[in-house]
């Protein structure tokens, strides 16, 4: 436990990622003022007592629309998540344990996927299926999927020769149940690994979608459309970029460091 | 070791170098303003160059397919009409001297302006006259490309100087169609290239166009008005990014640009701010062919639900005239005043029609924007905000331009919407969109019979007053209908270097400059 706690990634990266998931759950029960409450006449205050982020355009609550906006941020990355580790796990598991030709068809067709610059792929899922929560995960999922297959696939690949799948192999289980059963938790460290920096790039590509208005809707709250309205009042009233801006780096800085720790922790040769 | 030296030589050679090329070119340029300081008083001092930087390119240089606001915006600086359209809104003889009007109202004779000469030297006849028109109506074998002149029965050049346009009916809005916005005069010759190589005979010409970069415009010398224009070149920059325009504007790479209301402050002290009526109605509308839309008790009760103060505070940062029909003052006689108190804010009130109406929970509906500019997303923020209070519940769907273009405007599939109506020289035009059978613009689905015979009745009026009283009734039932909600017409705020004098403001968008020069 000691050792663990020396690792200052994993404390770091822990502190974050439970404060912001605290504020996402908090968030569901109380803000300090109603997310779509506006009140023009106190439009773009400065941080004061009454607004400690001050106050949009509209003279909304930064604060309450930073804690909301969490929720779109937690809900894309683990929408994102899912939906890039279930494809991309079986993916990935099926091209590395069959191996041939089916291993060349899935990698080859990952590699495809992956030729697309991840934004413009995402660009293009949402001007056909249309903008929201739900559409912008999916198209975010589906980039996610090849590097997580790409990861799958070596472990499995690594995994299929060892002594204890011949073993389950040759008493008759069923191959299936070997690559899930047996196979799976050894390589879910990697898995964790890429999934987790899957999560950080969601983030990170939704606040890109609704920086170029794609993302989320208006007026639902999203970070990446905060730092886009802030935008336009950057010299007059810069305390409006900071929260949103502040609140995407330290989320992603604390994922990244937490997929470190992971890593650290798991991967037996890095522990030298 | 030896190879570091040899480096280092080098560099010193090209420092050197660099250092004398630099004083040749400053006793160069000194020696060029000694010169000028000589001539300063013939001329105006510094280069009369101007950059105006605009959000978009052109979508034809050819002034009779340009359809964009924006085009206009910079191609009517090449060319005229027989009339010139003026900044009070009225028109002025152009590249007609004179004309009349028969008694019938049918035959319109011209005479054409002598001595006035296209950009490429050639002088202006009534064949070029005659090959405009015949060019719009699609008479010379090409296809038609304006409906303002469905109504001509017959035009004729019965001598060198004189040009006749016959009308199956009378129109008294007809002499709007004769600016350039509708009928620039183009030179026969030039048959086939008016797009690539445009020639007219507006103050300045043709250079040199850059797509997606610039448009380049240089001074026509011998432009028919005596001394004008002052400027030798203009530039039209292509940027479509506001924000960044204010940082080229304080960084002096351009010399005039729109600012957004929010940062006049930044922009105030050290440039110009002119204040532009832009003469549009902004306005928030419904489909009135669709539940609920349909009932006028709850046109009216978004009407009063919907506070036309706040969006104007929080999007013009408070640079906007109310409205309360699709008129704005910038129209002068033409607009009614007091229309915008009808419907004032009032929640409880709105509540009580809306209940009327049959709907004393509210309703649900969808409110469809274009995301091409973050002021519709910001309207319809506030809107939902606002209806939100007498139980209306609605979505908001930002899709792309060209997308609502055709769901929309053209397709007519919506609910509720947000636009700018922009502005037209003409009364007329202005308030056409309303009439239920002119199915090209009346995206509203407004059909009143009223108001059809009003605007059918003002065609055949010869009487300026009569006219006026016919488009005021006109505004009248707009409003008395809840049509939309009209919610203001917002000033462009132009900011320009404070050495730069005789910028004009129109009531549609035109950079006229003409008048412009810098001090």
């Amino acid at each position: 436990m000691k050792r663990y706690a020396k690792n200052i990634n994993l404390v770091v990266g822990s502190i974050i990622i439970f404060g912001f998931f605290l504020m996402m759950i908090v968030s569901f029960f109380y803000t300090p003022y109603d997310v779509t409450a506006m009140d023009i006449p106190n439009k773009l205050k400065a941080p004061n007592t009454e607004h400690i982020f001050g106050t949009d355009e509209f003279g909304r609550d930064i604060f309450s629309r930073i804690l909301v906006g969490s929720q779109t941020a937690f809900v894309v990355g683990l929408l994102t998540v899912i939906i890039g580790v279930v494809f991309g796990v079986t993916i990935g598991g099926i091209a590395g344990f069959i191996g041939g030709w089916v291993d060349e068809l899935f990698m080859r067709l990952m590699d495809a996927l992956m030729a697309f610059p991840g934004i413009i792929l995402a660009l293009m899922l949402v001007a056909v299926f249309g903008p929201g929560i739900v559409n912008t995960s999916i198209a975010l999922g589906i980039i996610a999927i090849p590097n997580i297959a790409r990861v799958a696939r070596s472990g499995f690949v690594q995994h299929k020769e060892a002594e204890y799948v011949m073993a389950a192999r040759l008493i008759g289980v069923k191959p299936l149940k070997i690559m899930f059963k047996h196979i799976l938790p050894n390589v879910s460290s990697q898995i964790i690994v890429a999934a987790s920096i899957a999560f950080a790039i969601a983030m990170l590509a939704e606040a890109a979608l609704s920086y170029l208005g794609l993302g989320v809707q208006p007026p639902d709250p999203s970070w990446g459309r905060m730092l886009k309205d802030a935008q336009a009042y950057l010299i007059g009233s810069p305390w409006y970029t900071y929260a949103p801006g502040g609140a995407i780096t330290i989320l992603v800085l604390g994922l990244y460091m937490l997929s470190n720790a992971i890593r650290d922790i798991m991967d037996p040769r890095s522990k030298a | 070791m030896f190879k570091r030296k040899y480096w280092l030589v080098l560099a010193l050679l090209f420092v050197m170098f660099i250092i004398s090329a630099c004083s040749e070119e400053g006793t160069e340029t000194n020696t060029e303003n000694e010169g000028e300081k000589e001539t300063a008083t013939a001329t105006p001092a510094g280069p009369q160059e101007i950059r105006v930087r605009v959000n978009d390119d052109p979508d034809f240089l050819d002034p009779h397919r340009a359809t964009a606001s924006l085009s206009f915006q910079q191609i009517l600086n090449m060319f005229e009409g027989l009339f010139l359209p003026q900044p009070d809104g009225s028109l002025t003889e152009g590249l007609a001297e004179s004309y009349e009007v028969s008694e019938d109202g049918l035959t319109y004779t011209f005479k054409i302006r002598q001595g006035v000469k296209f950009h490429n030297g050639d002088p202006l006849t009534t064949d070029d006259v005659v090959y405009t028109f015949e060019r719009l109506m699609g008479l010379n074998g090409g296809e038609k490309l304006s409906k303002n002149f469905d109504n001509v029965a017959s035009i004729d050049a019965p001598d060198a100087t004189t040009f006749v346009m016959t009308l199956k009916e009378p129109n008294s809005n007809f002499l709007y169609s004769l600016t350039a916005l509708q009928s620039a005069i183009l030179p026969k010759s030039n048959d086939g290239k008016h797009n690539e190589n445009p020639i007219g005979t507006g103050p300045f010409a043709f250079a040199k166009y850059s797509p997606g970069t610039n448009l380049e415009l240089k001074k026509n010398e011998e432009y028919w008005q005596e001394g004008l224009p002052y400027l030798d070149k203009v530039t039209f920059v292509y940027q479509s990014d506001d924000q960044a325009a204010v940082m080229n504007l304080l960084a002096g790479e351009v010399d005039l640009t729109g600012v957004p209301g929010h940062r006049v402050a930044e922009v105030e002290g050290s440039f110009n701010i002119s204040h532009q009526n832009n003469n549009s109605s902004l306005i928030i509308t419904f489909n009135e062919e669709k539940e609920p839309f349909n009932n006028l008790k709850v046109r009216q009760a978004i009407n009063m639900a919907i506070s036309k103060q706040d969006i104007i505070d929080s999007i013009f940062s408070g640079y906007a005239t109310p409205q309360g029909s699709n008129m704005s003052p910038a129209m002068g006689d033409y607009y009614l005043d007091g229309l915008q108190d009808v419907y004032s804010f009032d929640v409880e009130k709105a509540k009580k029609l809306l209940a009327e109406a049959g709907y004393p929970d509210g309703f649900k509906t969808k409110i469809t924007v274009s995301s091409h500019n973050d002021m519709y997303p910001n309207i319809a923020q506030i809107a939902v905000e606002n209806l939100k209070q007498i139980g209306i519940d609605v979505e908001i769907e930002t899709v792309e331009w060209g997308i609502w273009l055709e769901r929309v405007y053209f397709g007519r599939d919506y609910e509720m919407t947000t636009i700018d109506l922009t502005g037209r020289p003409s009364a007329y035009e202005i308030l056409n969109d309303y009439i239920s059978t002119n199915d090209n613009e009346n995206f509203f689905r407004f059909k009143n019979d009223e108001y059809d015979q009003v605007m059918a009745d003002v065609l055949k009026e010869t009487d300026r007053e009569k006219q006026i009283e016919y488009y005021q009734r006109a505004q009248e039932i707009l409003t008395e209908q809840a049509t939309a909600v009209y919610i203001a017409d917002y000033e462009i705020l132009w900011g320009s270097k404070k050495n730069i004098t005789g910028l004009k403001s129109y009531p549609f968008w035109f950079h006229d400059m003409k008048e412009v020069k810098f001090n």
